[in-house]
């Protein structure tokens, strides 16, 4: 136990480096996202858009947007599912989602009634894929039943099938499962929850 | 499961690599240096064997790359990478960071290099031999010479350590 107390350990010495500083990393992290989007290695850029739903994770590959995801999804467990089915290579990098960022914006707060991106459905495919290709025709502000959506998409008997497309929808609010209700009169189940579904109803027939 | 999101590397080891960067090439060149490492180390990415030691292999390619701006600053031999009469933006002005930042520059460069990966990115001896080349004793030996080096360039002038809050 016999130390010399002038004598720093080496751990101490170099604690007198300074911690590296937000700003450094901030800087080299937009520096590192635009050089991976030039090199062409950018495979699924993301960033978060706070809305009344709270924050909207939002993905992008090279094609258009991949995913968008409520909190209730885990937006930790989203990215690692995009890295485990896209790529791996998952950046944060605004740029390639300012523009769906601002019409996500736009929507909340009722001047927006359609968007006008371009979308990757590669997560989503057969059947699924062909209802969530029906949404887009239910207009704003209106809703169409599970049952209709399915004899949109060439089988009528196929509901519980609309349902689980509805419900694994990876672009919610973009693609509006949300205005699938059931033919009872009741609002059905939604992936951003009940509420969510109720709310996002409400603002387009207010608008 | 397969390779975490690359976000998570940057967000998990990128302050790490920087400060190794600038142990190694002091803080003008860091930023090229952690620049170019996590651009190929994205590239690479999805080669890199799930169960690899990612820190050890981000130091590996920040190694590369810091000897190529070594081998540049040398060519160069411009006196311009010399920031220690900058005002520092961290604690006091002129301040003792950036009397470490010089003295850790005076080292020689196997000398840097063994206290960086070490001290700062916590590899064993072992891995840095592999990444350096030489003996897991040699990188040893290195790098508690540079550390007692450190402490007579660094520490002679006798200043007040209690005022440093940062050691942790």
């Amino acid at each position: 136990m016999m130390t010399t107390p002038e004598l720093p350990t080496a751990a101490e010495l170099l604690a007198a480096l300074p911690r590296v500083d937000d700003d450094a990393e901030r800087r080299l992290h937009a520096r590192l996202a635009a050089a991976a989007l030039d090199a062409g290695i950018l495979d699924v850029a993301f960033r978060t858009v706070d809305t009344p739903l709270g924050a909207l994770l939002l993905a992008a590959t090279d094609q258009g947007l991949v995913r968008v995801a409520y909190a209730r999804e885990d937006h930790d467990r989203v990215l690692q599912q995009l890295a485990d089915t896209v790529s791996p290579r998952v950046l944060r990098a605004p740029a390639r989602l300012d523009l769906a960022a601002r019409e996500i914006e736009e929507y909340f707060v009722g001047r927006r009634t359609r968007f006008d991106l371009p979308l990757d459905f590669r997560l989503s495919a057969g059947f699924r894929r062909t209802v969530l290709a029906q949404l887009p025709d239910i207009a704003y502000g209106t809703t169409a039943t599970y049952a209709a959506i399915a004899a949109a998409a060439g089988n009528p008997k196929a509901v519980r099938a609309v349902g689980s497309a509805c419900a694994t929808n990876p672009l919610p609010v973009v693609v509006p499962c949300h205005r699938v209700v059931r033919s009872d009169g009741t609002i059905g189940q939604y992936v951003g929850g009940v509420d969510a579904k109720q709310t996002l109803l409400t603002l387009e027939a207010a608008a | 499961m397969g390779h975490q999101p690359f976000e998570a590397v940057v967000q998990r080891y990128g302050s790490t690599v920087l400060r190794v960067c600038r142990a190694v090439l002091g803080p003008a060149a860091a930023d090229d240096a952690w620049s170019e490492t996590f651009l190929s180390a994205m590239q690479a990415y999805s080669t890199l064997r799930p169960d690899s030691n990612v820190e050890a292999w981000l130091v590996t390619i920040a190694h590369r790359k810091a000897i190529d701006q070594v081998r540049t600053q040398a060519r160069r031999a411009v006196p311009t990478a010399n920031v220690p009469d900058r005002p520092t933006t961290h604690g006091q002005p002129g301040g003792w960071e950036s009397d470490l930042w010089a003295a850790l520059k005076d080292l020689p460069l196997k000398q840097r290099e063994t206290v960086a990966y070490h001290y700062l990115a916590g590899l064993p001896y072992a891995e840095i031999a592999t990444i350096l080349g030489g003996t897991a004793e040699s990188a040893r030996r290195a790098a508690a010479d540079g550390i007692a080096t450190l402490r007579k360039t660094y520490l002679q002038p006798p200043h007040d350590r209690d005022a440093e809050g940062e050691a942790s």
